[in-house]
């Protein structure tokens, strides 16, 4: 099922946060393309301004000047859904009703909900906990129930904020296998913000390193490994290793920048 | 599986047994039993059994004292005595009468405070205006005793049903719309996004944030409300009214009939147990999130 993925438009981006100490330049005149269909992985140190990138192509921040656009959304489709840094499904909701948030949100009927969300459950793994509440679930399964809920929302993009930063080294990658099946058959586009470089070349077709504040573009990668991958046979392949030092050599000296 | 790792194994995976010298299956059983049994009551049994003896024994101690003549008995009958005096006036009707005109007052009074108060509530955590325009507001007049207004009351409404209503519904009203503005206020802003960027409208944001985010605070609001309610009633029946239990107790201090002033009082403190327990059903169902906490 592929569905025709909408241009994600980012030119001369800028975003100025003002504070105490004058004007904070988090984006700087940042134009990117990003192929529609494409898992497009942005890398940066802390506070270089890649959360609000994504912020701002989500529509929850205004840019200051230039453009961040999703074009699509075709019909009732929404044009992307986020997947949040940290906890943000709702305590509140049980496990299916936190998927069905978004069909729930644009009206979609009841019968045509409960399918969908019992589709998206058994793609993630959690048909069983349908109706556990969240306190009752690890933090892997929260954040499996917050990419339930976005994939099912059905948009054409999905935004993902460093979604597995807060997870152990086994369920991160556990999740990354995952996401990487799960999104194989959406042909949805995916923008994927991580500090993590193992993580970037795992998931991604292209890798945009960003420097730290303000937030430009250093550099882009192409990861040349072929889908569908596997996340850990993929650290053996040759050329892995180099790539992932190449984009460290282009991170370090904005890490040290940042320390300094 | 790799799907299974991010569950956590379960207590009796992690702690073992490898230690156990026999076969497992004859020693699991028993093993099992045996620290339940060594400690008869678990902490929250006991602290049940607890908190019914202690006002038992305060209860015991009286009667004691009481009749031993270390305590006046005009003033201190023993419990014994105020007991044929609660039967009585239950035999009577009496009681029951004078319950139910206060509680029937205690609930709709609170029906009509909290319900606006849940909705301005609401309204002043979601937007920073409505807050802005009304946390002076609240600030200035929440903390005039609420006692000070029965004459003001009892002037606008009248010496009718009305007057204790309004009463109780404005104890009711402050606890509610405090707590309900900062209960919204403590959603932590991600839940907003979520809202935001899944494209919840005005209402849905109400619904389906503001409102479930907030109940647990909205319930603490409610008990409070339900306590002052109590507290107003018996004021505001003391004052303007010829029912009730706040004229039962005013009324036995004017015939000077001392037990059954403390089958007012006595009256009064079940119906704020039963009240509290009430709600705290209605949050066990309202709030099924929070159970295992």
């Amino acid at each position: 099922m592929t569905v025709a993925a909408p241009e994600i438009r980012i030119e001369g981006l800028v975003k100025e946060f003002p504070t105490k100490r004058g004007v904070v330049t988090a984006v700087d005149h940042l134009s990117v393309t990003i192929e529609p269909g494409s898992f497009f992985v942005v890398v940066g140190p802390s506070g270089c301004g890649k959360s609000t990138l994504l912020r701002m192509l989500a529509g929850l921040e205004e840019p200051t000047a230039g453009i961040a656009e999703l074009q699509g959304g075709s019909g009732d489709r929404p044009a992307n859904a986020m997947v949040f840094q940290g906890e943000s499904i709702f305590p509140w909701m049980t496990v299916s009703d936190n998927a069905a948030y978004g069909l729930r949100m644009r009206r979609v009927p009841a019968r045509e909900r409960r399918e969908v969300v019992s589709e998206w459950l058994d793609k993630t793994g959690l048909s069983e906990f349908a109706d556990a509440y969240p306190h009752q679930l690890s933090g892997g399964m929260k954040q499996r129930v917050a990419l339930a809920r976005a994939f099912a929302n059905d948009a054409d993009v999905l935004l993902m904020d460093e979604p597995f930063s807060a997870l152990d080294e086994l369920t991160k990658t556990v999740l990354q296998q995952e996401l990487l099946r799960i999104w194989s058959d959406t042909g949805k586009t995916v923008v994927f913000i991580t500090h993590s470089v193992d993580e970037a070349v795992a998931l991604g077709d292209k890798i945009m390193v960003m420097s730290a504040r303000p937030g430009r573009q250093k550099a882009m990668f192409d990861v040349p490994f072929e889908r569908p991958r596997d996340v850990l046979e993929l650290r053996k392949r040759p050329g892995y290793g180099e790539l992932v030092y190449e984009i460290w050599e282009s991170l370090r000296s904005e890490v040290d920048g940042g320390e300094r | 599986m790799p799907t299974k790792l991010d569950t956590p194994p379960t207590a009796r995976e992690a702690t073992g047994d490898a230690t156990v010298p026999r076969p497992p299956a004859e020693t699991s059983a028993p093993r099992a039993e045996r620290p339940r049994a060594r400690r008869r009551f678990s902490p929250q049994a006991r602290d049940r059994v607890l908190a019914v003896l202690s006002p038992l024994a305060l209860l015991v101690l009286w009667e004691l004292a009481s009749r031993a003549g270390v305590l006046d008995d005009r003033f201190f009958p023993p419990p014994t005595e105020i007991a044929s005096t609660f039967v009585e006036l239950a035999k009577s009707g009496e009681l029951w009468s004078n319950t139910w005109i206060s509680v029937r007052r205690v609930l709709l009074g609170l029906a009509l405070g909290a319900t606006p108060a849940l909705i301005i509530g609401l309204a002043m955590g979601l937007y920073r205006p409505v807050r802005a325009v009304l946390d002076p507001l609240v600030a200035a007049t929440y903390p005039i005793p609420k006692s000070a207004i029965v004459p003001l009351l009892l002037l606008i409404f009248g010496l009718g049903e009305m007057s204790k209503i309004v009463m109780v519904a404005i104890g009711a009203f402050f606890p509610v719309v405090i707590n309900t503005s900062a209960g919204v206020q403590e959603i932590p802003p991600i839940y907003r996004d979520v809202g935001r960027n899944y494209g919840a409208s005005r209402w849905q944001t109400f619904r389906t944030i503001a409102l479930p985010g907030a109940a647990p605070l909205i319930m603490t609001g409610l008990k409070l409300a339900v306590g002052l309610g109590l507290i107003l009633i018996v004021i505001a029946e003391m004052i303007g009214a010829k029912s009730g239990l706040g004229f039962m107790i005013w009324n036995a201090w004017q015939i000077f009939a001392v037990p059954t002033m403390y089958v007012g009082l006595i009256t009064i403190s079940i119906l704020g147990v039963l009240f509290t327990l009430a709600l705290t059903e209605l949050e066990r169902v309202l709030i099924p999130w929070r159970r295992a906490r």
